[in-house]
């Protein structure tokens, strides 16, 4: 019984960073048709901004931690958006090359972070509490576990509200399904273009501190290992479908623990739950049939 | 659309007669000269070990030395696998990240059977072929259920899988991060050692030959017409009673084929094999390959491998070099990572130079048609998509 | 059709100046030609409707001029070149644009749609209450489970809730019933008072109650241009112009004129 708990909550917690990864690949593919590889690197440079500023101020108290998570949006964040701005507003509506120039983009961010920091991981550390267990019905739950959980909780909550309550989200929601008719409304739809993928990478600036306090390291690698498990995520969930994203994170990241526990193959297992998803229904859990 | 109706409406452009024309009257000629001369380069290749030329800055040494034979050998190869890359994306418009698993299929398959078996090289090549081939249908048959973007991500996620389970290190089958050493207990003396690389040298340009063959062939079959024909408009050749999914499936294994052969001679030419061919970044970078020499050109493919495969080898040289050593860190560490500069340029040649190398190289061989040839090199990846 | 290429008068409201000047518009929709070098202008007042048989571009022709589609050539919105503009820019110089097959966001509320197209600092949602009174009760429900009927009145008057100088209409009637036909119509013959309409339509009795002008086009190319009436009354000469549906149109017409 306690093994299972430990194993649902810990799966809880790696599908709570899966989904700061995917909700941002999610919402970008969806608004604009373009998958975006570099986004483990928006994680990555979230991850060092935390570091970055824990190491700088201390890393043991809780207002540091707070300061390290908000670096790491903020990062993530901008990041993203000169990205945007720099490399995929000029290609606009050439998908494939917005694609590639990701591609381009990821290789050449993850060498130049070899490069800066090293490619050995850099152990971190963070507030006492955060090392420490909980115990949960019998289980010895570490705790960064309910941090990772509740933050993916949190940017859930408060993409959505961005969504149904401001006239930019309104923009987007409408943009996911007919952005040609939102610029035939007379609205620029490059700035919603430029603010998803700033939200996009706050969030996985978000999920990269949250991940090294996961993994217990910050490494070049950090982004990448998690981005291939997104993209699994965001095809089971359904491309461009935000609910499809958080519920396929978690039974992705449930299933994975599970099965590395009792087969110890979980990264096949999840591959293998992606073909089955893709043989039963080619446009994901809750995906559209235009994919 | 315009043309089926009934007014006189001269679709084509004005000045696309002409050209055709030439084309035509020029075709069996041209095809002829272009033969000649490929086979007069695949000639003058062959007889590189033979000789001593210097190419500094590029070749580690003159050709007949063993040093140089082994990187151009690798750039053989490499520009084969470029080219099986093009079959897929060039041609059927299918943007894999996962292209890699069929080479390291080929170079893991034949580095465990050598070294599990007593399976001679040969048997032991044929088994493995029909292994890798198997391994294409069952994931192409899966992956091809989606298109675009998706089929992209699955394909980029069974390759993960294959990395997973090379990593993992089965049964001590794969041998882990450390990789696997050719058992050469069953290969032929005379593809072992360092001496005997010429001869390693001439079965990478002749996989390479039959890679090109074979892709010409596809491309010039029926199947490849209607692979093409899918690529620009799916919906119009099912109308017309063609299979896409099954023409789209043909093409894949045969790319991951010729994948599989590939791999197996860069098995035996690196002896031995690393976690790293069964990499994402490993297939990302056959796209930057073919990208960089200018999607659906067969040369630009050959072309883009070779350029990708020195560039990857000098640029580690240059960042080790004292040159670089000495400038401030701002520009020592971005220099001393080939990779940064390699995806540098990559970004910059999709930005700014539509079409590629090939691309390029066609507008300077036609100047005063280059508007046309780079939106068709536009047009070209947008189809993909 | 002359166009006053020196008069830049920004209202556009200026009778003898045309509110939309098309000259040599070429368009292509993956790399496919399906405008071909269109001439045609739009007077500041009433409607002028683009005629032609299905496929010939007319649709095309609408998203060109509104850079929705990769174009060539020049369009001139009340005197100023705007052909170089991205969509969003010329219509925010006030163009409502009504697409064919309406194109309402069907995953978000009636209410929500029209808010997305308020672009003035005063929308006239009164005047939309007032022409759909059926949208304001519904102003909750999602756009997608409308009738066919109801999205239309939502694509209307999504490009009613601004003041524009033009509004490009595309086949308001298409698949809906005679009543609601009905009501479409009179949507546009009111809004034609105010600001002037180019419409595409299919069906003629539309087109003889609101158009006073006609565009023909074949073959992505204008084939005439003249007042409505003339063309109508003329029955060999729709049949030659709308072809194919030379039989369908003929009767449509014929009812249209025993009326």
């Amino acid at each position: 019984m306690s093994t299972i708990v430990l194993l649902l909550v810990t799966g809880l917690g790696l599908g709570a960073l899966y989904f700061l990864v995917a909700s941002g690949l999610s919402l970008i593919y969806g608004l604009m048709g373009v998958l975006n590889f570099a986004h483990g690197s928006f994680l990555t440079l979230g991850a060092f901004g935390g570091w970055f500023v824990a190491r700088t101020l201390g890393a043991d108290s809780w207002g540091v931690f707070a300061l390290s998570l908000l670096a790491g949006a903020v990062v993530g964040a901008a990041a993203a958006a000169l990205t945007e701005l720099l490399l995929i507003r000029p290609l606009y509506e050439r998908h494939i090359e917005q694609v590639l120039v990701t591609v381009g983009l990821s290789l050449a961010s993850v060498a130049l972070f070899e490069g800066m920091w090293g490619s050995d991981p850099e152990f971190i550390s963070g507030p006492a509490w955060l090392k420490g267990t909980t115990d949960l019905a019998g289980a010895p739950v570490p705790n960064d576990r309910f941090v990772a959980i509740a933050a993916a909780a949190l940017v859930l909550g408060a993409i959505v509200l961005f969504l149904r309550r401001t006239r930019y989200g309104l923009i987007i929601r409408a943009g996911v399904e007919n952005r040609s008719m939102v610029t035939a409304l007379g609205i620029d739809v490059r700035k919603a273009f430029t603010l998803v993928f700033a939200v996009g990478g706050a969030a996985a600036g978000l999920g990269g501190v949250l991940a090294s306090q996961y993994f217990g390291y910050v490494s070049p690698h950090l982004g990448g290992s998690l981005l291939i498990f997104a993209f699994i995520v965001t095809v089971i969930g359904g491309l461009g479908s935000l609910t499809g994203a958080a519920v396929a994170s978690v039974l992705v990241a449930v299933l994975q623990q599970f099965a590395n526990y009792y087969l110890g193959y979980g990264d096949l297992i999840v591959v293998l739950l992606l073909a089955l998803v893709l043989l039963v229904r080619p446009t994901g859990l809750l995906g559209r049939a235009a994919a | 659309m315009t043309t089926q109706t009934a007014p006189p409406a001269p679709a084509t452009p004005a000045d696309d007669a002409p050209r055709a024309e030439r084309t035509v009257r020029r075709a069996p000629s041209g095809t002829i000269v272009r033969t000649v001369a490929g086979l007069a380069l695949v000639v003058l290749l062959a007889c590189l070990p033979l000789l001593a030329i210097h190419v500094p800055g590029v070749l580690p040494g003159p050709t007949y030395t063993p040093g140089a034979l082994q990187m151009m050998a690798l750039c053989w190869l490499i520009g084969a696998l470029a080219l099986s890359y093009h079959l897929l994306f060039g041609v059927a418009g299918l943007l894999s990240f996962g292209h890699a698993l069929y080479f390291a299929a080929g170079v893991y398959g034949l580095a465990i059977v050598l070294d599990t078996t007593e399976i001679p090289l040969l048997p032991a090549a044929a088994l493995v072929l029909v292994g890798g081939i198997v391994l294409a249908h069952v994931v192409g048959a899966i992956s091809l259920r989606v298109t675009g973007i998706s089929f992209a991500m699955v394909t980029l996620a069974f390759a993960q899988a294959g990395n997973v389970l090379v990593r993992r290190n089965p049964g001590g089958a794969t041998g882990g991060e450390e990789g696997l050493a050719l058992a050469t207990a069953n290969v032929p003396d005379a593809l072992v050692g360092v001496l005997n690389t010429r001869n390693l040298y001439w079965l990478a340009l002749g996989v390479l030959v039959v890679v090109y063959l074979v892709v010409l062939w596809v491309e010039r079959s029926r199947a490849g017409h209607v692979a093409a024909a899918t690529r620009e408009n799916e919906v119009r050749v099912r109308v017309i009673g063609g299979r896409p999914y099954l023409v789209k499936l043909l093409v894949f294994v045969l790319a991951a084929t010729l994948a599989t052969v590939v791999g197996m001679a860069y098995l035996l030419l690196q002896s031995g094999a690393v976690p790293r061919a069964t990499s994402a970044d490993f297939t990302l970078t056959l796209l930057v390959m073919v990208v960089l020499g200018g999607v659906g050109s067969r040369w630009g493919a050959i072309v883009g491998g070779v350029l990708y495969t020195i560039l990857d080898q000098r640029l580690g040289t240059l960042a080790s070099s004292a040159a670089v050593a000495d400038l401030p860190a701002v520009l020592r560490v971005p220099l001393s990572e080939p990779l940064f500069l390699l995806g540098t340029l990559f970004v910059l040649v999709v930005m700014f130079l539509p079409g590629g190398i090939a691309g390029a190289a066609s507008r300077l061989a036609a100047r005063r048609r280059p508007r046309e040839d780079r939106e068709g090199a536009r047009e070209r990846l947008e189809e993909v998509a | 059709m002359s166009a006053g290429r020196n008069d830049t008068d920004r209202t556009g409201a200026t009778p003898d100046v045309p509110v939309l000047d098309v000259r040599g518009l070429s368009a292509r929709i993956a790399g496919q030609q399906v405008v071909e070098d269109v001439t045609f202008s739009v007077p500041a007042t009433g409607v002028t409707a683009v005629l032609g048989r299905n496929g010939v571009g007319k649709t095309s022709t609408l998203k060109a001029v509104l850079g929705l589609i990769e174009r060539r050539g020049e369009v001139l919105l009340a005197g100023e070149r705007v052909d170089g503009e991205r969509t969003d820019r010329i219509v925010r110089r006030g163009v409502g644009y009504v697409p064919e097959d309406r194109e309402v966001f069907a995953g978000l509320t009636v209410a929500e749609n029209l808010r997305l197209a308020e672009r003035d600092a005063h929308p006239r949602r009164e005047l939309v209450a007032e022409l759909f009174p059926d949208l304001v009760q519904r102003a909750a429900q999602r756009a997608g489970t409308l009738s066919g009927g109801q999205q239309q009145m939502v694509s209307l008057a999504r490009a009613l809730l601004n003041a524009n100088r033009l509004l490009l209409v595309d086949e308001p009637t298409k698949g809906l019933a005679p009543r609601i036909v009905g009501e479409v119509a009179d949507a546009l013959a009111e809004a034609a008072r105010t600001v002037p309409i180019l419409l595409v339509e299919q069906n003629l009795e539309v087109v003889e109650r609101l158009a006073e002008r006609v565009v023909v086009v074949d073959a992505g190319r204008v084939v005439h241009t003249g007042p409505a009436r003339a063309l109508l009354d003329d029955q060999d000469r729709v049949q030659q112009l709308l072809g194919v549906h030379a039989e369908v149109d003929h009767r449509t017409a014929e009812g249209a004129v025993s009326r």
